[in-house]
Formats: C-alpha cells, structure tokens, sequence
C-alpha cells in the first residue's frame, strides 16, 4: 500500500515540476520566474525525500537539507538583486 | 498495528501529494501575480510537511531507523517560506505596481518599498 | 554565567539543532554542540544588541498550536479555492492593517504569522513600521480580515511580547 501511495505521490510531484517549468517558460514578468523557481526547489526536496523513502534510506536527508539551504538563499537573491540592481551592499 | 500505520503513512503522502499539486497547478491557473503568490506558499508548504512526516513515520515505526533530520528540514522550510513569499511580493511591487494602485498606509510615512529613505529611518526600537 | 552566555534561548536553540544535524546523541556530538552554543553568541553577540524578553511559555505554546491548526485550515481553504473557484469569481484584495506591535521579532513573527495562515500574504510595512500592507486571495470583505488578524493573532502576541 506504502508502495502505491509513494508512486502517486511521486507522480504529483512530478506532474508539479511540470507545471512550474510551464510557468517558468510562459512566466508574465520575472517575480513569477523566480516563483516558480522557489516552488520547483520545494517540489525537488519532496521529490527527494520520497526518493529516500522508496530506498529505505536516510542519505538524501542531508542532500534535501542542503537543496532548502541553496533555495532559500539564491531565491533571496534573485529578489534582492530585482529590488536594488546588485546583491551585497 | 503496522496495518495502521501504514495506512497512516499511505494517506498522509497522498494527501501530500494532491496539495503539491494544486499547488504548482495554483501558480499556473491564477489570474495576476499576487494572486499567483499565495498558491505555492501554502499548499506546498503542507505537501512537503506531509512528505516529511510520512517519512518520519516511515523511518520511525518501519524501517526502525528512526531519523530526526525531517524535522530540521520541515521547520527550516516553514521558516523561510514567509521571507521568500515577502521578497518576492517586494521585488513584484518594486518592478510593476505603482504606488497609486496600493492603500494608504494610515501612519506619515509611504511603504518601505517606495520609501527611498529608508535607510536613515529605518524601523528600529526606540519608536 | 550571564557573561558566558548572553543569549540563553539562542544557546539552546544552536545546541538542538546541531543534535539535529548529526541526527544522534553520543558523548562527542553533546561536546561539540555544547561548544558551538557557547562560542557561536560569544562571535555573533554583536549582531544580537537586545536580549530578546519573551515570557508566559503557556501562551508561545497555544500560539504555536493555534498557528499550526490555521495552517492546515488555510490549506484546505486556498485549495478549494484554486481548484473550485473560476477566476472571474476571485477578488482578491490589498489591506491595510495597522499594528500596535513595537518589537522587530513580534513583527516579523507576526508577519510570518500572517503569510503562513489563510489566503494572506504579508507583502510590505510601513517605513515608519506601525502598518503593514496584507494581499488577499479572497476577501469579499477586507475590514473582516483585518479585524480578524488584529483579534486572533495581534493580541495573543501582545501578550507573548512585552
């Protein structure tokens, strides 16, 4: 049952990945591509951790981490460098 | 017992799942940009949320090798999805919403965004 | 003992997450994040000029729980809306919502707050900082919101933050 779940889970995710390249492809203005770029990360990091799961693993964990870490920062840049035109000040 | 739990596990990644995909579906369906914003900060952060504990679950009661690393990511992740979601709403307003299009502020002071001396009267405690 | 450690929560709070990272209790782990928890404020006090002054732990506690059930609620709410409500529907709505709140974390927390829980984005503050400007994905009538916000988690945090 696990197992059954896990696949319709992952296919979400999967499918979900699909729709934020759509919107970064066909994105209005640049905040929606950073967007959908910060909702791609989430969606890698549950990819990941259901990636662990299926393996019976606990090595992704740290690799998830790290993905959240980079997300979070590079997305904090895109949007420093849009509000102000360079990234430190 | 192991029954339970996992159909505990089962429901909570579909569960999991369907809000990850409204949503990613969220970001492509509404209308303007800041609407757009509100659709991936909530559902994924409780699809993730999800994922995670079922992992926790998964780890803890069957493949006994109980991990405590979800929670680490779980809570950084609820930390920092309000800041992104603030950072993007201020690059959006910053780029393409004039000031006339927002309501006033009610204090003497315009928003931080449009406010471009911010820098010698930043908020700080001694308001 | 107060000289050694300025920041007793922020001590804490490093000595958990470093159990948390190397996922694990051993004798050599509780040394190191012992060490880490004392050295890190030490280098980084000079970032951190307030003690932050929190009190009544019962309250941080139903705040947290209560924020939590509003997440969940926010979720199932804004996913309805997504995937039921046709956009023409939709009316969405900027507000402004004035605080009584001086402390920077209770703000931000509050901010946070605001963001995570439904339909809401915290989008800007005021640069006087006594108002900040909410988006709403839905709100046929914003005073509602605005009254609600002010009520449910304004006034819990008012009695969290002196």
């Amino acid at each position: 049952m696990i197992e059954l779940a896990l696949t319709f889970a992952f296919s979400c995710f999967g499918l979900a990945l699909l729709f934020n390249l759509w919107r970064i492809v066909s994105a209005p203005g640049v905040p929606d591509r950073v967007l959908a770029l910060d909702t791609m990360v989430i969606n890698m990091i549950a990819l990941l951790v259901l990636y662990g799961i299926r393996q019976g693993t606990g090595v992704n964990f740290e690799a998830a981490l790290l993905f959240a870490m980079t997300g979070f920062v590079s997305t904090v840049a895109y949007c420093k460098f849009m509000l102000r035109g360079y990234i430190i000040e | 017992m192991t029954l339970v739990t996992e159909i505990l596990i089962s429901v909570l990644l579909v569960v999991a799942g369907i809000f990850g995909i409204v949503g990613s579906f969220g970001l492509l369906k509404l209308p303007d940009p800041m609407t757009r914003l509100h659709a991936p900060t909530k559902a994924t952060t409780i699809g993730i949320g999800g994922v995670l504990i079922a992992s926790m679950l998964y780890f803890g009661l069957v493949a006994d090798s109980f991990s405590w690393h979800e929670i680490l990511i779980s809570l950084f992740l609820f930390l920092t999805a309000p800041i992104t979601a603030n950072f993007i709403a201020k690059a959006h307003l910053h780029r393409e919403v004039p000031v006339s299009e927002l309501p006033p502020t009610g204090t003497d002071r315009a928003w931080a965004t449009y406010d471009h001396d911010i820098a010698e009267t930043a908020p700080n405690r001694n308001l | 003992m107060r000289r050694l450690y300025p920041h007793p929560y922020l001590s804490l709070t490093l000595f958990a997450v470093w159990l948390l990272l190397v996922n694990g209790y051993a004798l050599g782990s509780l040394v190191f994040a012992a060490i880490l928890a004392t050295i890190i404020p030490l280098l980084t006090s000079a970032y951190w000029p307030n003690r932050m002054e929190v009190r009544n732990l019962p309250a941080i506690i139903g705040y947290i729980l209560l924020v939590i059930w509003d997440i969940i609620v926010a979720n199932v709410v804004v996913a309805k809306i997504v995937l039921f409500k046709p956009n023409s529907q939709l009316q969405p709505a900027w507000v402004t919502i004035p605080i009584d709140l001086r402390s920077p974390e209770a703000i931000t927390l509050l901010a946070g707050t605001i963001t995570l829980t439904p339909g809401t984005v915290t989008s800007d503050i005021s640069a006087c900082g006594r108002s900040l400007l909410v988006h709403c994905l839905h709100a046929p009538d914003p005073d509602a919101v605005r009254d609600e916000i002010k009520t449910r988690y304004e006034a819990r945090l008012k009695r969290i933050f002196r």
